[in-house]
């Protein structure tokens, strides 16, 4: 059940309104993304919190619709 | 109400695992033969490292599938655990790896010679 990446980069947004967000399509199949997202929601946490919190963001998504997402998260937008 | 907290034997499973094994890799097959990319670029870089490790193969059971996820509150696999302290999945052990930062806190930890 492949996902968008404009709903994909619309849930981030939504979490992440300062964000600045690069998505891209690894695979061609809606299911492989890898995305970079810049937030100062981030500050001060560590990689692993600052990836729950995208997690989060994506309700669920992660592991069930979307298979694989690559993340690169940093504080400094 | 009344909240009953459930500790289920994966749960009890896992926290044995960590507790007793400085390193533990959670992961789709075992290190010999990892059964899925994400698992196997964890376990050569560990190797690479010389890292001595404990795998568990979470694909032995359902329940240690769904259970590794709610314990560390990460919904994909692998999960690398150091000393007890989850450490990321195969992004972060990359990106660790790959800024030396992985080797430097695994001689912190003791899981490589200083």
């Amino acid at each position: 059940m492949p996902i968008s990446a404009d709903e994909l980069e619309a849930d981030l947004r939504g979490a992440f309104p300062d964000a600045q967000i690069t998505i891209e399509d690894l695979a061609g199949d809606g299911d492989h993304y890898r995305a970079r997202i810049a937030s100062r929601a981030f500050e001060g946490l560590t990689r692993v919190r600052q990836h729950q919190l995208v997690y989060a963001a994506l309700k669920g998504k992660m592991g069930g619709a979307l298979h694989a997402l690559a993340l690169e998260t940093t504080s400094a937008p | 109400m009344t909240d009953t907290v459930q500790v289920s034997p994966a749960a009890e499973f896992i926290a044995g695992a960590i507790a007793d094994n400085p390193v533990v890799l959670f992961m789709k097959g075992v290190p010999d033969q990892p059964g899925c990319g994400f698992s196997a670029i964890v376990v050569q870089i560990l190797d690479h490292l010389g890292v001595d490790f404990v795998g568990i193969n979470v694909l032995q059971s359902d329940e240690l599938r769904q259970g590794i996820k709610a314990f560390s509150d990460w919904p994909t696999i692998p999960q690398l655990y150091v000393n007890g302290e989850f450490v990321g999945g195969s992004d972060i052990v990359r990106e660790m790896f790959q800024s030396g930062e992985l080797k430097t806190f695994l001689k912190e930890q003791g899981a490589l010679p200083r």
